[in-house]
């Protein structure tokens, strides 16, 4: 886009800023967007789970206007804060956990190069940003001078920090198999039929998906890990004390959350944005190139990979309206005493299959040997991954900083 | 182009800058134009270093102190950095290259390391005498 | 289309950087601008060092231990951002991973679990606080002219888009060199780190069971002193308390609701 915009006759920071502007906007709907569709989709499910029907009314038969009809209802509602509580911290707190969800999606790609920004170091990138959510937590729950929300802090900081260890160790078998650490490459080496899906590369990596969904389901902090907002002891655990748009800040985190897991989930083990059945490439149609079959190509893996991660989604609502929630001693034995012990076996177990089977149990299967492979080296559509530039990920930070600094103004309680 | 350091001393005509000052790239161009140099990071790096230092010696919360030190070695991290990118080296002037960059990752995983043993050390005097405040912790004084 | 999304900031210096030496060519309304031809990368620059340098002076002049701790998060984390700058993204990843998302975390929770009502603001004295600023002033002035009296570290910068460094790091820490020397190092004899790096990690390990070591729950014969403390406060009920403390001024009383009140 930029370089159209150059084309024009804009001089070159002009069309950047306007390339990063709608970039912004676009990403910051797929979770807005996102969070509409999710949150009528998980009332639907539950109902179905619980032989209820769910919303009906608003919107037609479906209720499918039932979210947005929330979302009025929390713009219009009174923004609460305890006497108690530490005002600064209370209102930066659902900023925070938004701004690192935001981030993260910075980096993930939704087709071949359709991504906010090519990073190197992708998938630890994503990672990392996504850890940081829980310091929104951990500052709601110290900031509302409230019992519950403190443990519900407590209890989501151990979960997260623990959670983290196995999680790391299933995302590093897909960089170890690909050979690089840039999520565009990982989902271009899987392309092809499905069994050049990374789930299916070998047995190790098929467990490991499934310990990957695990601690994905627990970093996100859903049921039935929700520990941190456990609604029959905690009342509502760290946001017991918000209310209306800062609440919503929070479910908006939360379902991006879900959907930025399940999409790095398609990505790292699901073939990415190429299909279970390589349509495009059967009828002869390439990407890369910039002709207008190449943006078709395009379009048709973003739909892949939002099918796949919305997949995802609905999963992890499967699983939260099955399963009861877990204790915590249960939910820290589940990670330090099976995710993590499986994951590590699995890794390498994955390594050694790398090493003595690269290309795999049957003969039919060629698959490229274990080699050192970047995508800078090959990268398939030749753009250099290299970037001195920004990360993007303090930006939302400091975006937080104004309109905070004047909420105190206007309203201290000391 | 705006010369936002040059601004003040045409209003001010009494306190011009000093001379010297204007030679010095960081202030004689306009910061937002002129591309970024080693000596930008060295000046956050003692901004930060200082912190850290003035953290460390001003707090007398055991925990304050630990901050106080993760900032000491993040300024000394941004020097690091700074002098091993190609990026921000004027052109052909030697870097220390990758090298650098392996000695930044050391700082941060042993940074690491202190901060998990300076906690545990810190709950255990939490524990034996009810505060963190380490004018406290006198214990040994003859 | 899709194709809007994928802007590369990369490329980004590499659009801006003959538009500044051409210094503007079309668009003569844009010309008078003065904002025209803004490097982004400085700008972006400009950005996160006053966020990490504010953030830092924050953390030294704040009394209350928790806004420290926020204050230290943003530092780092724009100080993370200082290093995707710098060209080092892998650094600056394991940055956000390890310092702000690892050892920053532990740090909160150990200002949470210490974070008792007499404990959240120790508050030092004007005479220590006019010292660390004196102090700390001639510090820095040492600091920066140190730094500015080397005539090479005040070039301007190059603008040469480095190669990833990530995998020629994780060659390094295996013991293999396969990034190209920079220009006027020594070509050969390039040391690998297989031997730190394995120092480092038997490291870690020692600490991880050292740390668990020093910080697990003892039996005590004698109760703790932590335990006195909180049974000769009078506990009071959580509301009143709260209640109370606001309306003196103060925070609540009680060991027990102070933990809960966070209360400055």
């Amino acid at each position: 886009m930029a370089e159209f915009l150059i084309g024009l006759g804009l001089p070159g920071w002009l069309a950047w800023s306007i390339a990063a502007l709608v970039s912004a906007v676009l990403l910051l709907n797929v979770i807005a967007g996102g969070a509409l569709v999710f949150i009528w989709a998980e009332r639907k499910i539950a109902a179905r789970i619980q032989d209820r029907l769910g919303p009906t009314r608003t919107g037609g038969r479906f209720g499918w206007l039932q979210s947005l009809a929330d979302g009025i209802k929390l713009l219009a509602k009174e923004d609460l804060m305890p006497e108690g509580a530490d005002g600064l911290l209370f209102r930066l707190a659902p900023y925070v956990s938004f701004c690192a969800s935001f981030c993260a999606f910075i980096a993930l790609p939704f087709a071949f190069d359709v991504v906010g920004q090519r990073l190197n170091v992708a998938v630890f990138f994503v990672v990392a940003v996504l850890g940081l959510e829980v310091f929104g937590v951990i500052l709601a729950g110290y900031a509302s001078a409230s019992k519950w929300s403190l443990f519900g802090a407590m209890r989501e900081a151990a979960q997260v920090v623990s959670y983290e260890v196995p999680l790391g160790m299933c995302v590093v078998v897909p960089v170890m198999l690909a050979g690089t650490m840039d999520l565009v490459t990982i989902g271009e080496k899987q392309a092809g039929w499905m069994s050049n899906w990374y789930l299916f590369h070998d047995p190790f990596t098929f467990v490991i998906f499934w310990v990957y969904v695990t601690c994905a389901v627990a970093s996100v902090n859903r049921a039935p890990f929700d520990l941190a907002e456990a609604e029959s002891e905690l009342v509502a655990g760290f946001h017991t004390e918000y209310s209306g748009l800062r609440w919503s800040f929070f479910f908006m985190a939360e379902y991006g959350s879900m959907f930025l897991v399940s999409a790095l989930a398609a990505v790292l083990f699901l073939g990415g944005w190429n299909g279970p059945v390589p349509v495009a490439q059967l009828v002869g149609l390439s990407e890369g190139t910039g002709d207008s079959a190449a943006y078709f190509v395009r379009l048709l893996g973003l739909g892949n990979l939002i099918a796949k991660a919305t997949l995802g989604v609905l999963l992890m609502m499967w699983i939260r309206w099955t399963l009861p929630r877990l204790r915590i001693d249960q939910v820290m034995t589940t990670c330090l005493k099976y995710c993590t012990p499986i994951a590590a076996v699995m890794f390498a177990g994955a390594m050694f299959w790398q090493l003595f089977l690269p290309g795999g149990l049957l003969p039919g299967w060629s698959r490229p040997a274990g080699e050192i492979r970047e995508g800078w080296l090959e990268g398939p559509g030749g753009l250099p991954a290299a970037h001195p530039t920004t990360s993007g990920h303090n930006v939302g930070v400091a975006a937080t900083d104004p309109s905070d600094s004047s909420g105190l103004a206007t309203r201290s309680p000391r | 182009m705006m010369d936002f350091f040059v601004a003040p001393s045409i209003l001010l005509p009494g306190l011009s800058m000093p001379s010297c000052l204007a030679t010095v790239p960081l202030f004689a161009a306009n910061p937002f134009t002129e591309p970024v140099g080693v000596i930008h990071y060295l000046v956050v790096g003692a901004v930060l270093f200082t912190a850290g230092i003035a953290c460390m010696t001003l707090k007398r919360n055991a925990l304050g102190i630990l901050m106080g030190i993760e900032l000491v070695l993040n300024g000394a991290n941004i020097n690091f950095v700074a002098f091993s990118s190609s990026y921000l080296r004027g052109e052909g002037a030697p870097t220390l290259g990758l090298d650098g960059q392996v000695v930044a990752l050391f700082v941060i995983l042993l940074a690491a390391a202190e901060a998990a043993v300076a906690l545990a050390i810190t709950l255990n005097f939490y524990n034996n005498h009810a505060t963190v405040d380490v004018d406290r912790a006198d214990d040994l004084k003859g | 289309m899709t194709g809007m999304l994928a802007m590369d900031i990369s490329s980004l210096t590499d659009v801006i950087v003959p538009t500044l030496a051409t210094t503007f060519r079309p668009a003569p309304i844009l010309a008078a601008l003065p904002v025209a031809g803004v490097n982004w990368h400085s700008v972006l620059f400009l950005l996160f060092a006053a966020l990490a340098c504010g953030f830092a002076v924050a953390v030294v002049a704040a009394d209350n231990v928790v806004r420290m701790a926020l204050y230290l998060v943003f530092s780092l984390g724009a100080t993370a951002g200082l290093f995707f700058l710098a060209g080092a993204e892998f650094i600056g990843a394991m940055q956000l991973m390890i310092y702000v998302g690892g050892t920053l975390v532990l740090l909160v929770f150990g200002v949470m679990l210490t974070a008792q009502a007499p404990l959240v603001a120790i508050k030092a004295s004007s005479s220590d606080r006019t010292l660390a600023a004196v102090a700390g002033a001639s510090l820095l002035a040492l600091l920066l002219t140190a730094a500015f009296s080397v005539d090479a570290w005040m070039a301007p910068g190059s603008e040469v888009v480095p190669a990833p460094s990530a995998t020629p790091l994780g060659m390094a820490l295996i013991g293999v060199r396969v990034d190209t020397p920079p220009p006027g190092s020594p070509a050969g004899g390039r040391a690998g780190y297989m031997l730190p790096f394995e120092i480092v990690s038997v490291h870690l390990l020692v600490v991880l069971v050292g740390a668990a070591y020093l910080a697990r729950a003892k039996r005590r014969k004698t109760p703790r002193a932590i335990d006195a403390v909180a049974s000769a406060m009078p506990v009071e009920p959580v509301v009143a308390s709260t209640a109370s403390g606001v309306a003196s001024g103060r925070p609540a009383g009680g060991a027990k609701s102070a933990l809960v009140g966070g209360g400055r």
